[in-house]
């Protein structure tokens, strides 16, 4: 019995890895190609049919670039730092329910890897961490553009790791459990049930906590190549800089699951859809949603950053929690 | 006369002045700016723009892309881009008189040619350079040229290692074995379609 589950917990974890580099690939073409439909040009299209192997051209210029490590960095430190972003990226998704239950072969399958009581918590603190991937690279680069670039991620990760937690804090409260499993079943029967009904602020407050943590666009400030050249990624080159953007993207999925899992409902069967599609597609839709903002949004300055932190989104934050309170209680 | 006129750079008299002298200056000001802005819904409409660009690049097929190497798009026939050396139709011999008139005006002097009077006696042009990384491209030699002989072509594709290379004489004439190739020139500094009927006739023909 104890040697199955280390097997299938082992099985899994490949999978997840496996299926989410892939992806992580994946969707930077998708990304490249919905960006170019938005501004009406082609995107990629020489390499392979519409452009699908680019994927795979991307991959082996990383591998095969020269891994440049300048003189004046903290080397070990430097080495070290787009580990950290990826492998926090990957460890966070180990206590999310990818889908429902479903048999295989007479023998149940669970496609959560470790479901712990705590998995919320787990979920954001682990991804908490992966703030020490630009951090660390930004400061130990010996470039004043990483350097400004760490600094950001500092004020920027760091704050609107306030913000995800508060807003998520009163949903937990109408659950009353931090398992994500719980939280999915507390949603079961129909789209009425879903919890953005009922928490729509705290959907739009950790839906922009989101943005601002995976740092997509409206708040690119770590890499805002108008202002930094490219941030606290300047200096890394080949497979280090392509861990940076395989933990992003694995970030950008993280959340993308956790929003459609606390508020959309996850993997509940939709209409005549079952559940594992329909969670496949609510994720999907958070993408585009990502993507799309890309395309039309501009930057921000780190002092608009900040004011719409702490100013506007941290106290109706903490207001949602005390209605969310006094409606319990009466 | 006054630079009034041109002074006003307004190109389009529909533009809307932003924020001319409404400024917030408490912070509640600034504060009712950012909520009114975010409730008038001005991102969503942005959102709502791209979206209409990405259904009409994917389904209507406004695509505004050139696959540039191997498409392009027509220039018009009045493009001034590298010279070209015409030769006669008839018997394949240069038009060029030799008479320096393009070398004499060329206001950034990139032309260069060298000539001689041959075995009989008539002007010979050997040498025939232009300065590409010198040239401007007005169009001043092909417009005092009297034979029409040098034109302005539409090849625009000229890269090179260096900045000032050569269109040496061999480049732009008309090869021998090309001249049912050649058209008569319709671009700047050409006689236009209908000169006969714009001549007038001189006194001394009466």
């Amino acid at each position: 019995m104890e040697t199955s589950i280390i097997i299938e917990t082992i099985v899994k974890v490949i999978v997840v890895l496996t299926v989410f580099s892939v992806l992580a690939g994946f969707t930077t073409y998708i990304e490249r190609k919905i960006l170019a439909f938005m501004q009406r040009r082609l995107g990629p299209t020489n390499v392979g049919p519409y452009g699908l192997l680019q994927i795979a051209a991307d991959g082996i210029k990383l591998f095969t670039k020269e891994d440049f490590i300048p003189a004046n960095a903290n080397k070990p430190i430097f080495m070290v730092a787009p580990l950290i972003t990826a492998a926090t990226a990957f460890i966070a998704m180990s206590a999310i329910p990818f889908f429902p239950e479903f048999e295989m072969f007479g023998y149940t399958v669970r496609p959560i890897i470790s479901d712990i009581n705590v998995g919320v918590l787990f979920v954001m603190s682990v991804g908490a961490v992966g703030l020490y991937g630009p951090l660390l690279g930004g400061m130990s680069s010996a470039n004043k553009w990483a350097l400004l670039g760490g600094a950001r991620t500092a004020i920027q990760l760091l704050s609107y790791e306030v913000v995800s937690g508060l807003s998520l804090l009163a949903p937990l409260m109408m659950v009353g459990s931090l398992s994500l499993i719980d939280i999915n079943n507390y949603q079961a029967g129909g789209i009425s049930n879903w919890i953005i009904w009922s928490q729509p602020l705290a959907f739009l407050l950790f839906t922009i906590a989101g943005f601002a943590e995976t740092n997509r666009t409206p708040f690119d400030l770590l890499e805002h190549e108008a202002e930094l050249v490219a941030g606290y990624a300047t200096e890394y080159s080949g497979m280090r800089w392509g861990m940076f953007f395989i933990g992003e993207y694995a970030n950008l999925f993280t959340i993308s699951f956790l929003i459609s899992l606390i508020f959309l409902g996850g993997f509940e069967p939709l209409w005549f859809i079952p559940g594992g599609l329909a969670i496949v597609l609510k994720v999907m839709f958070l993408i585009f949603l990502f993507l799309w903002t890309r395309a039309s949004w501009p930057h921000i300055r780190p002092d608009q950053l900040m004011w719409l932190c702490w100013k506007i989104l941290m106290p109706l934050s903490v207001l949602n929690i005390l209605v969310t309170a006094l409606v319990i209680m009466i | 006369m006054g630079f009034e006129e041109f002074k006003n750079r307004n190109i389009s008299e529909d533009y809307v002045v932003v924020q001319e002298d409404n400024y917030p200056k408490t912070s509640w000001e600034s504060f009712k700016q950012v909520i009114t802005r975010s409730v008038k819904g001005e991102l969503f409409t942005g959102l709502k723009i791209t979206f209409k660009m990405m259904t009409g690049a994917l389904f209507k097929g406004e695509m505004a892309t050139v696959q540039y190497p191997k498409e392009k798009l027509p220039i018009g026939p009045r493009y001034r881009a590298v010279h070209k050396l015409l030769v006669l139709l008839e018997s394949g011999e240069e038009r060029c008189i030799g008479c320096g008139l393009c070398e004499k005006i060329c206001i950034s002097n990139c032309i260069r040619m060298e000539t001689r009077i041959d075995e009989n006696s008539r002007k010979e042009v050997l040498e025939y350079t232009i300065n590409m990384g010198r040239c401007i491209f007005c169009g001043y030699c092909a417009e005092v040229c009297p034979e029409l002989a040098i034109v302005h072509g539409g090849r625009y594709e000229n890269s090179s290692e260096q900045r000032a290379h050569f269109s040496l004489k061999e480049d732009i004439l008309t090869p021998f074995d090309q001249i049912n190739q050649q058209t008569e020139f319709a671009g700047y500094g050409s006689v236009s379609v209908d000169a006969d009927e714009k001549i007038k006739k001189t006194p001394l023909s009466y």
